[in-house]
C-alpha cells in the first residue's frame, strides 16, 4: 500500500495552511530527510521534509493551495516494489488521527476547586519528649543536628560560604570541619547559583548535601536552581529521580541591616510544590526539624534567624530526637484566641500572650514550625476552641502565610469563626535601617495584643 | 593532544585514521546515528500530526557529537543535557518506546507523560536530564562530577550544552569549583551556532568557546562535530586525561542543526543555501557512510538491513506511543514529594 502523506501541524495550534510549493515532482526518488514542500501559514513558512522513502507517486493536493487541512493527505508514496498501480487501490479519504486518547474513566475535570475537606495531616502527632536535654544555644543546636546526621550517614556533606575554615559566617558550623574533614565540609566560592546548582546535581546522584546559604537574601540568586531544578525534578521525572537536600541559612529581619538583607522568604518557597518548608523558633526546633529535613528524601528548605542563633533553651541530646515535618506545636495553650506565629514571631507572640494575661484574654500561641506542608488540622482545632485566631509574620503581607491562613479559615473553620481572621505582618515597604523605622517594619507584642484584642471586641 | 590543539589557537582535530579501521566499531556508529536521525524524524511526523506538542528540539544534524563521545563512555559515567535531548538518551541506551511515548504524553513515557521532550530520566542508564533552563544544567553536572569524585567511583560527567547556554553566568561558577576541586567533568558546548534565532557572533564577544574555560585553568578543544570518528579521537584523548584526575575539560563540538530551533521556528535567520551545503557537504551520516564503503566496510545489502532494522525500531516506538494510554488523572498528583 503506498504511504499516505499528511499536511503537518507547524504547531499545535494550526487547524490548516497554505501549500506552497512541492520541491519534488511526482515520479521523483524520496529518500528521508529530503525537502519535500513547504508550507505556510500566517505566522510561517516551513518546509515538510519526509519521513518514509520511496516514489512520490501521484501530488494530491496542487502548488498554491489554500486552506489544506492539517491530516488531510497531500501525496502518495509508492514505497519499494510498488507501481503506479498500487495508486489506484487508495481511496482518498482523510486518516483518523487519533489525536485525543480516550481518557480513563472517572476523569477529573481540568481544574479542581479547593478541597473543603480538611487536608489529612503530613506526620503523625509529635509525642511530648521526655529524654535527656542539655541548655544550649540555637546555634549550638543547628551545630549538634548536623553532627550527629553526618555522622549517622556518610554521603552528607556541608557546603557554602565560610562553613568550613571560618566555622561559619554565624559560627553555625563551628567544628564541623575539625570531626569532619575537608571533604565533607565545603568552603565554596561566593557563587550562590553555582554551588546551589552543584548540590542538587550531587543530590540527584543520591548524596544528601546541605546547602548553606550566608543568608536567604543571597539565595534569590539561585532560586532557579532551588525550584526548577530540586522542587519540580520528582515529578518531571515521573518519580523516578528526585534530590534529597537542604537548603538553610538565616532568614527575615537581623538587626540594623537594611532591606536588601532583611527579608523574609516563608511565603516564597511556601508556595511551591515539591519543596518542604520549615521554620524553628526554639533549639528543640533547630534540633529536631534540621535533623527530619537532613533524613528527609525531598528538598527541605530550613529558614532559621539570626537573632535566635544566640539564644539559649533546654535543647533533647537523644540522637535519635526528631521532630516530624508537617507539625505545628501549641507553646502556650490558652481558650480565648488563636495565636499562629513561626520563626522568632513565636518568642513575640508569647510576649504578647502575656501581656493579654493582664487584659484577662487567655491566647493560645501555635509555632508552626512547618509552613509546607502546614499543619491545618492543628490550627483549625485550635479555632474550634477558641473562635478567633490572628496569624503574626514578619514578612509582607500580600500573599503571605497569613493570607493563606486566612483563606484555610474560610474553607475549613468558618462556621467557628466568631470574628474576622487578623493579620499582624511586617510593614509593606522594604526594610528601612533607622532604628525607629526598622521597629515600625517588624511586628511588636503591642500590636499583636491590639489585635488579639480586637478580635476579643476587647 | 587536545591541549596543543588549543594553545594553537584550536586547529580542528581531523579524522585521521591510524591503521585498519574497525568496521564494527564504525557500523556501530552509523547505526547509532541513523537511530538519532530517524528517530528525530518521526518525531517530527507525529509532532505534524498533533500527536506530539508544546516544545520539541529536534537533533538532526548534531548526532555525531553524541554518538562518538558516548563511545568513550564506561558503564561509570553520567551524562547531563539541556533541553535539546533526545539524541542523548539515545545514545545512552535508554529505550526508544519510553522516549517516544514521553513525547507524546502517554503513561508509557519515561516521566509517565509528566514531564515531555525536555524532561526525561533514567538513573539506571546514568542520563540525568533532560533540563530546561539554558545553563542551569551546567552547575548539575558539575554536581554529578562532584559526586564521582566523593565516592571515588572512577566515573566522569558528560556535562553537554549549547552555543547560547555558554554565555550563562552559572557556566562560569560552575567551571571555576569544577577547576579548583578537579572535578571529573567534562563540558561539551555544541556549537550549532545559533542560539535560537541569535548567531554566535551576535551574541558572543569570543566566538572561540573551547577557550571559555582559559580563565579558569581549563583546556579546551576544538572538534568538528560532523565528524564521528574525530569525535571519538578527540573523545578518547580527554577522557584519558580526565580520567587521570587532571580536572575538567571543555570540547567545542562544532556542529550545525537542519532544522529550526524548536518545531515551531520556520529559521528564517539563515539562508537555505547555508543549511543546504552542510546538509550536502558535512552530513555526519553520510560522511561515514561514504568513508565505509571506500574502505570497503559493509555491502549495499548491509546498509539496507540497517536500514530495515532502525526503522523497524522507530516504527515500532511510535506506534507504542500512540497506543499507550495517557496517564490516569490520578497521576496528577503523584511524584510531587516522596512519601518518607
Amino acid at each position: 500500500m503506498p504511504i499516505q502523506i499528511l499536511m503537518p501541524a507547524l504547531s499545535p495550534t494550526m487547524t490548516e495552511g497554505k501549500l506552497a510549493k512541492w520541491a519534488k515532482n511526482e515520479g521523483d526518488k524520496i529518500a528521508s530527510g529530503d525537502v519535500l514542500c513547504e508550507i505556510e501559514t500566517d505566522k510561517a513558512t516551513m518546509e515538510v521534509e519526509a519521513v518514509d522513502e520511496g516514489t512520490l507517486g501521484r501530488i494530491l493536493v496542487k502548488d498554491g493551495t489554500e486552506n489544506v487541512a492539517v491530516n488531510s493527505p497531500i501525496a502518495l508514496l509508492l514505497t519499494e516494489g510498488e507501481d503506479a498501480s498500487a495508486l489506484d487501490a487508495i481511496t482518498e479519504s482523510p486518516v483518523k488521527v487519533d489525536k485525543e486518547p480516550a481518557m480513563s474513566p472517572g476523569a477529573a475535570p481540568a481544574s479542581t476547586p479547593a478541597p473543603k475537606e480538611l487536608p489529612a495531616a503530613a506526620a503523625p502527632p509529635v509525642e511530648e519528649y521526655s529524654g535527656p536535654t542539655a541548655k544550649m544555644t540555637v546555634r549550638e543546636a543547628l551545630r549538634d543536628a548536623m553532627a550527629e546526621e553526618m555522622r549517622r550517614d556518610s554521603e552528607v556533606i556541608l557546603l557554602g560560604e565560610e562553613v568550613a575554615q571560618y566555622q561559619g559566617a554565624y559560627k553555625v558550623s563551628q567544628g564541623l570541619l575539625d570531626e569532619f574533614g575537608d571533604k565533607r565540609v565545603i568552603d565554596t566560592p561566593i557563587t550562590e547559583m553555582g554551588f546551589a546548582g552543584l548540590g542538587v546535581g550531587a543530590a540527584m546522584a543520591g548524596m544528601k548535601p546541605i546547602v548553606e546559604f550566608m543568608t536567604f537574601n543571597f539565595a534569590m540568586q539561585a532560586i532557579d536552581q532551588i525550584i526548577n531544578s530540586a522542587a519540580k525534578t520528582l515529578y518531571m521525572a515521573g518519580g523516578k529521580m528526585g534530590a534529597s537536600i537542604v537548603f538553610r541559612g538565616p532568614n527575615g529581619a537581623a538587626s540594623r541591616v537594611a532591606a536588601q538583607h532583611s527579608q523574609c522568604y516563608a511565603s516564597w518557597y511556601a508556595h511551591c510544590p515539591g519543596l518542604k518548608v520549615v521554620s524553628p523558633w526554639s533549639g528543640t526546633d533547630a534540633k529536631g526539624l534540621m535533623k527530619a529535613a537532613i533524613r528527609d528524601p525531598n528538598p527541605v528548605i530550613m529558614l532559621e534567624n539570626e537573632l535566635l542563633y544566640g539564644q539559649h533553651f533546654e535543647v533533647p541530646t537523644d540522637p535519635e530526637f526528631v521532630i516530624p515535618i508537617g507539625r505545628a506545636k501549641i507553646e502556650r495553650p490558652g481558650k480565648d484566641v488563636t495565636i499562629t506565629a513561626f520563626s522568632r514571631m513565636v518568642g513575640v507572640a508569647l510576649e504578647a500572650a502575656k501581656a493579654l494575661e493582664a487584659d484577662g484574654i487567655d491566647a493560645e500561641v501555635i509555632n508552626l514550625r512547618s509552613l509546607r506542608p502546614l499543619d491545618v488540622e492543628a490550627i483549625v482545632g485550635s479555632v474550634k476552641k477558641t473562635n478567633r485566631i490572628v496569624s503574626v509574620e514578619e514578612g509582607w503581607p500580600l500573599a503571605g502565610i497569613g493570607s493563606e491562613i486566612a483563606a484555610l479559615m474560610m474553607e475549613h473553620a468558618f462556621d467557628w469563626l466568631d470574628a474576622p481572621v487578623t493579620r499582624v505582618c511586617g510593614a509593606d515597604v522594604p526594610m528601612p535601617y533607622a532604628a525607629n523605622l526598622e521597629k515600625l517594619a517588624l511586628p511588636q507584642p503591642e500590636g499583636i495584643v491590639e489585635a488579639a484584642k480586637s478580635v476579643c471586641y476587647r | 593532544m587536545p591541549a596543543e590543539a588549543a594553545a594553537k589557537g584550536g586547529s580542528e582535530a581531523k579524522t585521521q585514521p591510524e591503521g585498519k579501521p574497525d568496521a564494527q566499531e564504525l557500523l556501530k556508529l552509523y547505526r547509532q546515528m541513523l537511530l538519532i536521525r530517524r528517530f528525530e524524524e518521526k518525531a517530527g511526523q507525529l509532532y505534524g500530526m498533533g500527536l506530539i506538542a508544546g516544545f520539541c528540539h529536534l537533533y538532526i544534524g548534531q548526532e555525531a557529537v553524541v554518538t562518538g563521545l558516548h563511545a568513550c563512555a564506561t558503564d561509570k559515567d553520567s551524562v547531563i543535557t539541556t533541553y535539546r535531548d533526545h539524541g542523548h538518551m539515545l545514545a545512552t541506551g535508554m529505550d526508544p518506546k519510553g522516549i517516544m511515548a514521553e513525547l507524546t504524553g502517554r503513561i508509557g513515557g519515561y516521566s509517565r507523560g509528566k514531564g515531555g521532550s525536555m524532561h526525561m530520566f533514567s538513573v539506571e542508564k546514568r542520563f540525568y536530564g533532560g533540563h530546561g533552563i539554558v545553563g542551569a544544567s551546567v552547575p548539575l553536572g558539575t554536581g554529578l562530577a562532584f559526586a564521582h569524585k566523593y565516592r571515588g567511583d572512577g566515573g566522569l560527567n558528560f556535562c553537554y550544552f549549547g552555543d547560547g547556554a555558554a554565555n550563562q553566568g552559572q557556566v562560569y561558577e560552575a567551571f571555576n569549583m569544577a577547576s579548583l576541586w578537579k572535578l571529573p567533568i567534562i563540558y561539551v558546548i555544541e556549537n550549532n551556532r545559533y542560539a535560537m534565532g541569535t548567531s554566535l557572533q551576535r551574541a558572543s564577544a569570543t566566538t572561540e568557546l573551547f577557550r571559555r574555560g582559559e580563565a579558569f585553568g581549563i583546556p579546551g578543544v576544538a572538534v568538528d562535530g560532523m565528524d564521528v570518528q574525530a569525535v571519538k579521537k578527540a573523545g578518547a584523548e580527554v577522557t584519558a586525561h580526565v580520567r587521570a584526575g587532571n580536572g575538567p575539560y571543555v570540547m567545542e563540538m562544532n556542529t550545525y542543526r537542519y532544522r529550526g530551533h524548536s518545531m515551531s521556528d520556520p529559521a528564517k535567520y539563515r539562508s537555505k543555501e547555508e543549511v543546504a551545503s552542510y546538509r550536502k557537504e558535512h552530513d555526519p551520516i553520510d560522511g561515514l557512510r561514504a568513508f565505509m564503503e571506500k574502505n570497503g566496510i559493509g555491502d549495499e545489502a548491509s546498509f539496507k538491513d540497517i536500514d530495515r532494522e532502525i526503522k523497524e525500531i522507530v516504527n515500532q516506538a511510535a506506534e507504542f506511543a500512540q497506543s499507550s494510554p495517557e496517564p490516569d488523572p490520578s497521576e496528577l498528583w503523584t511524584d510531587v514529594l516522596i512519601e518518607a
